[in-house]
């Protein structure tokens, strides 16, 4: 299996576009005449649009993890272990006693295989591979009161520890329990969770664990390509998987996706999300601050002065009223 | 002036203010109470805790977890703080806008509950942040827009120095200063309505602050109203919560208090529980709303759904109906029975939204959220110092007493 997918179609594309960009020379007099004539400053204003909307980083990379192919070897715990400078573990990678209990990513692991009972071979365990998954609108960026997360156009999801004042509102958040916490440093605790290997993407590679993986199933690739790899998978194996691409819609869509033989509960995924992303809930809310900072000084403002105006209005009337006497 | 006479003039100060009115000696005779016993043991337990937090990190003294990153810090000290330092704002509010002069004995005490609540509820917080020096970073470093937790961190910080700015009135008449004192009286208005604009975005922003997690509070505590439910009760446990602290004050703090308080303080209470019941039931309503909202009556039958019915039969409807009751007999004793309990029912609540429903689904889930001994002794050292301060102003500064010659500025 291929860890990384090239896609013929878009190369083609982009060199199209190429042949397009070359402007002909009686194209390029027309386009200079419409611009003195100012359409051509007309035509830059044409697109806008009074509705924003923003559906992510066009470009952006992911990862498929195909979960009936992982056989727990760990490679993948190694290779990110080597790759991101982590601490060395407690117990050896190629040690599978660390099965018997459901682990989680740490401060000292950006992921960890863990082992589920096959429903339907008993002798056959299944494995999953943990690890972030750099959701397309990620909740623990939304949660951040100082902005130290960054959705790059790559696909990653980054956190800078330098903005962080460690409130862990992002740990709450996170829809995946991913995010773990430095509770031991009292200094420098910082939040640790998988980088999707940043670094190595950037100059056109590819995550370590994907690169590592014996047995192919991490697959790297642009997120809408892996999509199509995916449908493909399952649609000419359909008693392979069942039909659902985990992180296809799955709080707004994940960068990192997941195809499986059983259903996704069997893994510990959270079944109980919503299709759209986490921050669509508190929308509404925020929405509402401005109309509080306008409204409520007029209304209690204007309270405030009907009672003084009646106040006096009252003192007035006392006061002829003594007069009068 | 000589030497000698600076420094009788300062002993003298320092014993009328400091010291209210005795000398060194007396005073710390004075200071050797039963209370003060319990207290000193209380802090000598966890200062020392503190202290170990700071030096060996969160994980020696808190429960720190991946999975529940918030524990009793938080879920007492600022979700369930916050609501009950509601004070402020209400009495504020009913007394400057709405015209309750009636409740004018009781207004600085709400306030001062209120700015004492809001800084505790920040040292709570300091005492859980990972690197609590940085706690200015949401105002300078980075700004987080889109978080909910972005809007509380700014709230906070700005109500803090509202509650401060209202409550310097007292300070200023206690240290006999005039000039500062009149321009402090004159923005009161306009600290007022921007004390009603803060904390009703933040009483209900601290609600909004779990919009974000769906899939781990419990759907009969995560609501869309949320935001809506965590404002209504605020007010009712503000109300409440005036009654519980002018209680304590009057058992246990009279030497502080003016005859106007004591003699008022009766009556005073029956109004208070009269808003606190209405308040009750309104809120009520809203909790049936939000489950019908979601359709999650189903829910009911289930362990969660019990425990829910307990929250909102036993600590909002129950205590809702003792005040009915104490107040529609004009009975002050059973209307402060029923406030200590919504009180308690509050805070039962944010622990509910923030510790025991959160995570619900997650194995062994109520094994985890029992915090270590020690994070609980820091809590109690942070409330007993809490008290502690508050009494300190109480009985020296004029908050539940009037200073004559500032009587006609009011």
């Amino acid at each position: 299996m291929d860890k990384i997918i090239k896609n013929p179609e878009t190369e083609e594309k982009s060199k199209q576009e190429k042949e397009d960009s070359k402007i002909s020379r009686r194209g390029f007099l027309t386009g200079s005449a419409a611009a003195i004539g100012g359409a051509a400053l007309v035509g830059t204003y044409k697109d806008a649009s009074a509705y924003k909307e923003f559906s992510g980083w066009p470009g952006r990379f992911g990862c498929l993890t195909d979960l009936t192919a992982c056989v727990g070897c760990r490679s993948c715990e190694k290779a990110c272990n080597e790759a991101n400078n982590l601490p060395k573990p407690d117990v050896p990678f190629d040690d599978s006693s660390v099965f018997k209990e459901m682990r989680r990513p740490t401060a000292h692991a950006y992921t960890v295989v863990n082992q589920y009972k096959n429903p339907k071979d008993e002798n056959k365990p299944l494995y999953r591979k943990v690890q972030c998954n750099h959701c397309n609108e990620p909740a623990c960026a939304s949660a951040c009161p100082i902005h130290a997360y960054t959705k790059t156009p790559e696909g990653a999801v980054l956190y800078n520890p330098e903005k962080c004042f460690g409130c862990r509102y992002c740990m709450i958040a996170c829809p995946f329990y991913v995010p773990a916490y430095d509770y031991e440093s009292a200094l420098e605790p910082k939040i640790v969770k998988c980088v999707m290997c940043y670094a190595r993407i950037k100059t056109g590679g590819i995550p370590a664990c994907a690169d590592a993986c014996p047995v192919g199933a991490i697959t790297f690739g642009k997120r809408s390509e892996l999509i199509n790899v995916a449908r493909k998978k399952i649609m000419t194996n359909p008693d392979r998987y069942i039909n659902h691409i985990y992180g296809e819609h799955e709080v707004g869509g994940t960068s990192w996706l997941y195809i499986s033989g059983v259903p996704f509960e069997h893994y510990g995924f959270p079944a109980n999300l919503p299709k759209k992303p986490l921050i669509e809930e508190t929308k509404g809310f925020l929405g509402a601050v401005p109309v509080v900072f306008t409204v409520w000084p007029a209304l209690f403002g204007t309270i405030y002065a009907s009672l003084r105006h009646r106040e006096d209005m009252e003192k007035q009337k006392h006061g002829e009223e003594e007069e009068k006497k | 002036m000589s030497n000698g006479t600076r420094t009788e003039n300062f002993r003298s100060w320092f014993m009328d203010k400091l010291l209210m009115g005795m000398s060194w000696p007396e005073y710390s005779r004075r200071l050797i109470t039963p209370f003060n016993m319990v207290a000193a043991i209380i802090l000598s337990i966890g200062i020392p805790l503190m202290a170990i937090r700071f030096v060996y990190g969160l994980a020696s003294v808190t429960h720190a977890s991946n999975e529940y990153p918030w524990g009793i810090l938080l879920g007492w000290g600022l979700f369930g703080g916050v609501p009950l330092s509601a004070t402020g704002f209400v009495m504020g509010t009913a007394y400057y806008i709405f015209g309750f002069k009636g409740y004018k004995p009781l207004v600085r005490l709400g306030i001062l509950t209120g700015f004492l609540g809001y800084l505790f509820a920040v040292i709570y917080l300091m005492t859980d942040l990972g690197r609590p020096w940085r706690i200015y970073y949401p105002m300078i470093i980075g700004f987080g827009t889109a978080s909910v937790l972005f809007l509380v961190a700014w709230h906070v910080a700005t109500y803090l120095t509202v509650q401060f700015i209202e409550f310097s009135e007292a300070i200023l008449e206690w240290l006999k200063s005039r000039r500062v004192y009149k321009w402090a009286t004159m923005i009161v208005i306009g600290m007022t309505i921007a004390g009603i604009i803060l904390s009703t975005l933040h009483q209900s922003a601290l609600g909004a602050l779990f919009l974000l997690a769906p899939g781990k509070l419990h759907p009969l505590w995560y609501s869309s109203y949320l935001p809506h439910l965590f404002l209504s009760s605020s007010i009712y446990a503000a109300l409440a919560m005036v009654i519980v602290v002018s209680t304590l004050v009057a058992k246990f703090l009279p030497g502080a208090a003016d005859n106007n308080f004591l003699r008022n303080l009766d009556r005073l209470t029956v109004g208070l529980g009269k808003g606190a019941c209405v308040g009750m039931f309104v809120y009520f309503a809203l909790k049936l709303v939000g489950v019908a909202h979601d359709n999650n009556w189903y829910l009911l039958g289930t362990p969660y759904g019990e425990w829910f019915l307990l929250e909102i039969l036993g600590f909002v409807l129950l205590p809702a109906m003792m005040l009915t009751y104490g107040v529609k007999n004009s009975s002050p004793g059973i209307v402060r029975f029923g406030a200590f309990y919504a009180v308690i029912g509050v805070v039962l609540n944010r622990i509910n939204v923030s510790i025991i429903a959160f995570n619900w689904n997650l194995p062994d889930h109520l094994h985890h959220i029992i915090p270590p001994w020690q994070e609980f002794a820091i809590v109690a050292a942070i409330a007993m110092i809490h008290m502690l301060i508050f009494r300190w102003i109480v009985n020296r500064m004029p908050v539940v007493r009037e200073e004559p010659e500032y009587k006609e500025l009011h």
